[in-house]
């Protein structure tokens, strides 16, 4: 073995001796699993308000008319929607111009974006047969409900593109989030 | 009983010591033996896991006038008996609970169960529960309480008023750690949390607050986190809002904003003040003995004892009044006051007999004084009426009325 190689061997030890430092530091204990694509997508059911997660698919209310009553929704929530063991869907007045808080909680229609109720109707329902919607009969459903709150038309086809861009009644009448740092103020100048 | 014990007990300690003199050596305890006939016979089941008294019968109720469980069988929110409560630890099986929407309890074998963290981090990671229990621990008290515990006119009793909060030791490992482990990427500001129940229920928690003392727990009050209380992982989001502290968690999502889940929406609120009192809890009193639907026997000696808790820290000083807030004492506070968690006081009192009202109010370390409503309505400049609901979690002072015969009653104004 000539000289050359031992001092590129040597060097070679030094910088997996400073990588092997550099990735202790970096993960301090080495403890969990690596889990592959496959596995965070099946459990990542995340939707962002900007809808990026959003999978492909479609739906209208006119579709989702029908899946209320084939998949059981209507036996719970009511054939008009107004409840029954489950809660009410509908807002009292379905039309545009009036004050969405003070309709109080009904459906997430207080949610700036539309994905909120896409989002509660693919993780939540039905009760007891949660996950077993299809990406598409959950946009019809979304549809079918917005249309009957005054939000959408009959005809609009939501998608993994339209439904982020439905204006909601509440979307630009909410108060900003507190930016919370330890040690903050919960509200300036408030004693309490 | 109370007039006919001392008679007994005078007879029987009288009894001993004449037979004393005579034969010598007696158990001077002897008048605190139980009857003949009154024990508990052992059984495997009692040897194995204990039970209380019979003879205690404090228990949780639903809370918010919604049935617990509902017709599915979904629990929702159930509240702890304060007026039960000595020292700072609620017993697991008195916690209180609330759940996303109403969820089913789920059955998880802790073996299955598996937490992922992933989003942007560095290096997605899953942890086994025996992954969780190799890593550094902490172990902490920190109370939990609920956006929904609010003081009423309505309310007959303080865990009506108040007991949708309760307080707990709690073990497991700090989210910074995961989130170190996992390395969370520049640029991500929140994370959101997720349960396993069949709603699997959602909150978006600011990543500066999962980075300072956000904790992954799998103990409760020394043995396994209750399947009630999330068995066999839950967060604990200390100081913030109930609905933070997501139970049976399973994912951990590091994201770059608010995502606008079923629980997060429910957060918006109109005004900005009270967007900004509805995260991080006040400081927060109430008395717990005595409290409304309490009888009081008469005129005399009471210790009146209390919790004081707040969001932003540890209780550094707590006041009660008893001649309707017209003057304060300082309360005695009992063993340490823990950061985020019920801590105990208690003042002596010789009640005279007459109508009167007692009130707490706390101070926590960071100078925030618990108002009344009142002090709040004035510090908004709006009318203080019995309808108006003060911003956020309601942190407000509670008082309760002495009557002449000694019932106890909600003086809510």
């Amino acid at each position: 073995m000539g000289a050359f190689t031992m001092r590129m061997l040597r060097l070679l030890s030094f910088v997996l001796l400073l990588g092997g430092f550099a990735l202790a530091q970096s993960r301090p204990y080495g403890v969990g699993s690596t889990p592959s694509e496959a596995e965070i997508r099946a459990l990542d059911i995340s939707i962002s308000p900007t809808g990026k997660e959003l999978p492909p698919g479609r739906g209208t209310a006119q579709e989702g008319a029908k899946l209320y009553v084939q998949k059981g929704c209507a036996a719970c929530h009511g054939a008009e929607l107004k409840g029954g063991p489950a809660p009410n869907l509908i807002r009292d007045e379905p039309k545009p111009g009036v004050d969405p808080w003070a309709l109080g909680r009904v459906l997430p229609f207080r949610s700036p974006y539309a994905t909120t109720v896409w989002d509660f109707i693919n993780r939540g329902m039905p009760l007891d047969r949660e996950g077993t919607l299809t990406a598409d009969e959950v946009y019809a459903l979304t549809a079918f409900l917005l249309n009957k709150n005054g939000v959408i038309p009959e005809d609009a086809v939501m998608d993994a593109q339209s439904l982020p861009k439905v204006k909601m009644p509440n979307r630009d009448a909410w108060a900003p989030l507190p930016n919370w740092k330890p040690g903050m103020q919960r509200l300036e100048g408030y004693p309490y | 009983m109370d007039s006919k014990q001392p008679n007994r007990r005078k007879f029987l300690k009288g009894s001993a010591a004449l037979v004393g003199l005579a034969v010598g050596a007696v158990r001077s305890a002897s008048g605190q033996t139980p009857a003949s006939g009154a024990y508990i016979k052992g059984n495997a089941e009692l040897i194995a896991y204990g039970q209380r008294s019979r003879f205690e019968t404090a228990v949780r109720m639903s809370h918010g006038g919604r049935s617990s469980p509902d017709a599915f069988g979904l629990v929702m929110h159930v509240a702890t008996p304060l007026q039960e409560s000595v020292g700072v630890i609620t017993p697991s099986a008195l916690h209180y609970v609330a759940t996303t929407r109403g969820s089913y309890i789920p059955d998880i074998d802790p073996k299955e169960h598996r937490l992922m963290v992933h989003g942007m981090v560095d290096r997605p990671l899953t942890f086994t529960m025996q992954d969780l229990k190799r890593l550094p621990s902490v172990t902490r008290l920190h109370f939990v309480e609920c956006a929904a515990n609010r003081p009423s006119a309505k309310a007959k009793s303080i865990q009506e008023s108040h007991g949708m909060t309760s307080c707990a030791e709690w073990t497991g490992v700090l989210l910074s750690v995961l989130l170190k482990e996992a390395g969370v990427k520049g640029g991500a500001s929140w994370i959101v949390a997720e349960g396993a129940e069949e709603v699997k229920g959602t909150s978006s928690i600011p990543l500066a607050k999962a980075m300072e003392d956000c904790l992954v727990c799998y103990g409760m009050n020394g043995e396994a986190v209750r399947p009630q209380h999330g068995y066999p992982l839950r967060l604990l989001v200390p100081g913030f809002e109930g609905i933070f502290n997501v139970k049976w968690l399973r994912r951990i999502k590091a994201v770059d904003q608010y995502y606008m889940t079923y629980n997060d929406y429910g957060h918006l609120r109109q005004g900005h003040e009270d967007a900004a009192l509805g995260y991080q809890i006040g400081p927060k009193s109430v008395i717990t003995y005595p409290c409304a639907g309490q009888q009081l026997p008469g005129k005399g000696f009471y210790e009146i004892k209390g919790l004081a808790w707040s969001g932003g820290g540890a209780i550094r000083r707590v006041e009660v009044s008893t001649d309707g807030g017209r003057s304060w004492k300082d309360a005695e506070i009992r063993g340490t006051a823990h950061r985020m968690a019920h801590t105990r006081f208690s003042l002596n009192w010789n009640w005279d007999g007459t109508e009167t009202a007692i009130l707490s109010r706390c101070t926590d370390e960071r100078g925030q004084i618990q108002p009344t409503r009142a002090q709040v309505a004035e510090f908004f400049k709006v009318p203080l009426t019995p309808e108006y609901r003060v911003p956020g979690q309601d942190n407000t002072i509670q008082t309760w009325r002495i009557a002449s015969n000694g019932s106890v009653h909600n003086a809510y104004a």
